[in-house]
């Protein structure tokens, strides 16, 4: 495998990819706890660790595992990293925990980590498989913190838990309620289609340019 | 804190919707929701789904608690889940094929469905008994369904207006989405 592959498998998931953006993936997670980024972050990692290991491990399995169970095998293998975390996050900080609530458990069926075991890592080697798992949890990690970002300056006046505009801000509270998560990630998708469409323009009229001069 | 059953009906129907005030179950909001033909077969196959899920959950929590495994819970659930809905599917293939065949690739999609995990996490952490838990899955799921038909009555409309280029598709589905959302927020402290 040379590196030009591996650098594309990698970059696959943090842009072109992207499975917030892009694919609209594992929405229930990106929504319900990007109220702060902090927590967009933890939720980010444990689901990137998550990813990782069990796409490494799917790949290391892919030739013993007979086809017609396959998706009960991952699931298996998925849960099982997730209790590892869910009780890791239980011991490192109980206020992390108690914030992202039941959502650390239900990392099992976020379909990102079953679509990229069943798309990628059950047909490549784990070096490939993990690089792009690792791709793909870091796409996730920033999608989730340019929602959690914006939440948290709009609905607290806070980033990481530092004031910013000092004590006369109201905060504009609709944005950490539920309807604020579905506002923001749909102002993020008109942003990301506006600039798609204007690059699509560019191109057609450079074309345009040169079909003039010839 | 002891909550009567109706509660718990009202709070997981309404004020707590488990789409639209808790993000459980966007997966399926946001891809089965643009026909309403679709939508009401999946609210009610989901909501079918999370009472055996439930049923089976509560037993086997005890279970678990008896033969102290908690840390078992997460993966017995998921596999519980995933049995559960095969078990449908063949009941609907033997019993009502029309209906099998009208959902079609929808049903064995469930199982990854957050909205059917949530119910028999949520009964677990909140400590529900029997009667309880019931209630709690049949309210989740007719909240589900309340809001999948609410969302593809609305698209249906949309369908013949004029929207902006730029905001088709997704971008539109989640606005709306937060509307609804904003509406529902309206009913925030019925349960008590």
């Amino acid at each position: 495998m040379n590196t030009a592959t591996t650098w594309d498998d990698f970059m696959e998931g943090i842009w072109r990819q992207n499975p917030v953006f892009v694919m609209v993936l594992g929405m229930c997670p990106t929504l319900a706890v990007t109220v702060s980024a902090v927590n967009s972050i933890s939720m980010g990692l444990a689901t990137l660790f998550v990813l990782v290991c069990s796409c490494g491990l799917v790949s290391l399995l892919r030739k013993l595992v007979p086809k017609e169970v396959r998706i009960a095998v991952y699931i298996v293998i998925i849960a099982t990293f997730v209790t590892a975390v869910d009780y890791a996050i239980q011991a490192i900080s109980l206020a992390l925990y108690d914030a992202l609530g039941a959502f650390i458990q239900l990392i099992v069926v976020n379909c990102i980590i079953l679509g990229r075991a069943e798309a990628h890592a059950a047909k490549n080697p784990p070096l490939s498989a993990m690089v792009n798992a690792a791709g793909m949890g870091i796409g996730f990690v920033i999608g989730l913190l340019a929602l959690g970002v914006v939440r948290e300056i709009l609905g607290a006046g806070t980033l990481f838990g530092v004031s910013l505009f000092g004590a006369e801000f109201q905060p504009w509270v609709i944005m950490v309620l539920p309807p604020g998560g579905f506002f923001v990630l749909g102002g993020w998708l008109l942003l990301f289609s506006w600039h798609a469409r204007r690059k699509q323009r560019k191109q057609s009229a450079k074309l345009g340019e040169v079909t003039q001069n010839a | 804190m002891h909550e009567t059953a109706f509660q718990i009906f009202i709070n997981a129907l309404l004020a707590n919707n488990f789409v639209l005030a808790m993000f459980l179950g966007l997966c399926p909001f946001l891809g089965v929701s643009g026909k309403l033909d679709t939508a009401f077969p999946m609210g009610v196959a989901t909501t079918f789904v999370m009472l055996v899920a439930s049923l089976c959950a509560y037993g086997l929590n005890m279970l678990l608690g008896y033969l102290h495994l908690e840390f078992l819970r997460l993966i017995s659930y998921i596999v519980i889940i995933a049995s559960s809905v095969q078990l449908v599917e063949m009941v609907l293939k033997k019993y009502s094929p029309t209906l099998f065949r009208a959902l079609g690739i929808y049903l064995p999609l469930i199982t990854t469905n957050c909205a059917v995990l949530g119910v028999a996490l949520f009964q677990t952490a909140r400590e529900y008994d029997f009667v309880q838990s019931v209630t709690f899955s049949v309210g989740g799921g007719a909240g589900f369904t309340l809001a999948l038909v609410l969302m593809a009555s609305v698209r249906e409309r949309l369908q013949l207006s004029n929207i902006p280029d730029l905001a088709q598709g997704t971008a539109l589905s989640l606005m709306l989405a937060g509307i609804l959302s904003l509406s529902f927020m309206g009913f925030a402290g019925l349960g008590g």
